[in-house]
């Protein structure tokens, strides 16, 4: 049963990855909609992005989380380098986490 | 050429390494976490190169060690829905060859998306995505293992700040994009839009109601139609009165030569 529900998600998930792919090319799709498409992924990146720095499941993160985030997308706004802003953001979670701050 | 290509293979190839050592560290704690909810040690091994989504595998462990598999199963692949308008937006980067794309369908991640989609050049899209791939994919396997072997060794990857390290890497990739108007306006209402529904909806479906944030296009694109047709409107009378002026002029001058003529003629 467990290995099952493991090689079930793993076969569903890589459906859903190949489909996208080879649909992307069969769909002869128009103009119009190409230009969605990276609109959309960018969308869905940062829904990702929003949720996961603000919510814990359903309920609000707390306070470092955010304002850990807050700090790398400012960087990151400056245009700081990639690993500048990930570190950044994570230093200042943990230090704050630290300081007692949830 | 080639200098520019290798400094920003460099940059490239940092980058990655950031993100490698944040997956190894989280894929670390996915492995010491399987292994503490009592799971057999072949779990997060299988998981890992199976199913491959970090998200999907920490909410399906979960399920599985409260004793509902069938939940995980359905719980996981509603969140890697997005797995396939991520797949639609990569397809042409992912590779023409059917094995290229049966094997790089396999290593996509938001991750992967997101710093494909970031790299300006087409040409390079393609290195940036399989590159990235492949490193993630051997980070977060060899994470899951040293969280099997570490186990509670690994410690809470929250107290490091990881929580907050990757959405901030996305915001990084992601801010180019968002540089342009149409996708800033569409992502920003996306996020309100997930951000309010994730306290009464299952996992995945608030990142999916996201895109109702893209019917915001719909109304930049007609006042910029509006905007354009003006700017045509404006043109063509630009165009008539010009076309006008000339006629002017070339009456104008027909008279002075008409009249110049005729004082010819007359003396």
């Amino acid at each position: 049963m467990l290995i099952a529900a493991i090689v079930a998600l793993g076969v569903g998930t890589y459906a859903m990855r190949l489909s996208g792919v080879l649909l992307g090319d069969r769909l002869k799709l128009s103009p119009a909609l190409q230009r969605l498409l990276p609109i959309a992924a960018a969308t869905l990146l940062a829904a990702l992005a929003g949720t996961a720095a603000l919510m814990e499941s359903s309920h609000f993160a707390g306070v470092a989380r955010p304002v850990g985030v807050a700090v790398g997308g400012l960087l990151a706004w400056r245009r700081a380098p990639f690993v500048v802003v990930v570190v950044a953001a994570a230093a200042v979670a943990a230090l704050l986490r630290l300081a007692g701050v949830p | 050429m080639r200098t520019i290509y290798r400094t920003r293979d460099r940059a490239l190839l940092r980058d990655a390494a950031a993100i490698a050592a944040a997956m190894i560290a989280v894929g670390a704690s996915f492995g010491a976490i399987t292994i503490a909810y009592g799971l057999p040690t072949w779990v997060p091994f299988l998981m890992s190169t199976v199913v491959f989504a970090g998200g999907a595998q920490f909410l399906a462990v979960g399920l599985i060690a409260a004793g509902n598999p069938l939940a995980a199963v359905f719980a996981g692949l509603l969140l890697n829905a997005r797995h396939l308008p991520f797949g639609l937006a990569v397809s042409a980067t992912v590779g023409t060859r059917p094995l290229a794309r049966l094997v790089g369908s396999h290593l996509m991640t938001d991750e992967v998306v997101a710093f494909t989609l970031a790299e300006p050049d087409p040409a390079r899209r393609r290195r940036v995505y399989w590159l990235i791939g492949v490193t993630l994919f051997t980070s977060w396997n060899l994470g899951s293992a040293l969280g099997v072997l570490l186990g509670g060794a690994t410690g809470d990857p929250n107290a490091f700040g990881l929580d907050a390290a990757f959405p901030a890497g996305l915001i990084a990739l992601i801010l180019p994009s968002l540089r342009d108007r149409r996708t800033r306006v569409a992502a920003l209402a996306g996020v309100a839009v997930a951000v309010a529904v994730t306290p009464v909806l299952p996992a995945g479906l608030p990142v999916l109601c996201a895109l109702i944030g893209l019917c915001t296009l719909i109304r930049p694109r007609t006042a910029k139609a509006a905007q354009v047709a003006k700017q045509t409107e404006v043109a063509k009378q630009t165009e008539v009165a010009k076309q006008a002026e000339a006629a002017k002029q070339a009456e104008a001058a027909k008279q002075a030569e008409a009249s110049s003529a005729t004082a010819v003629e007359s003396c």
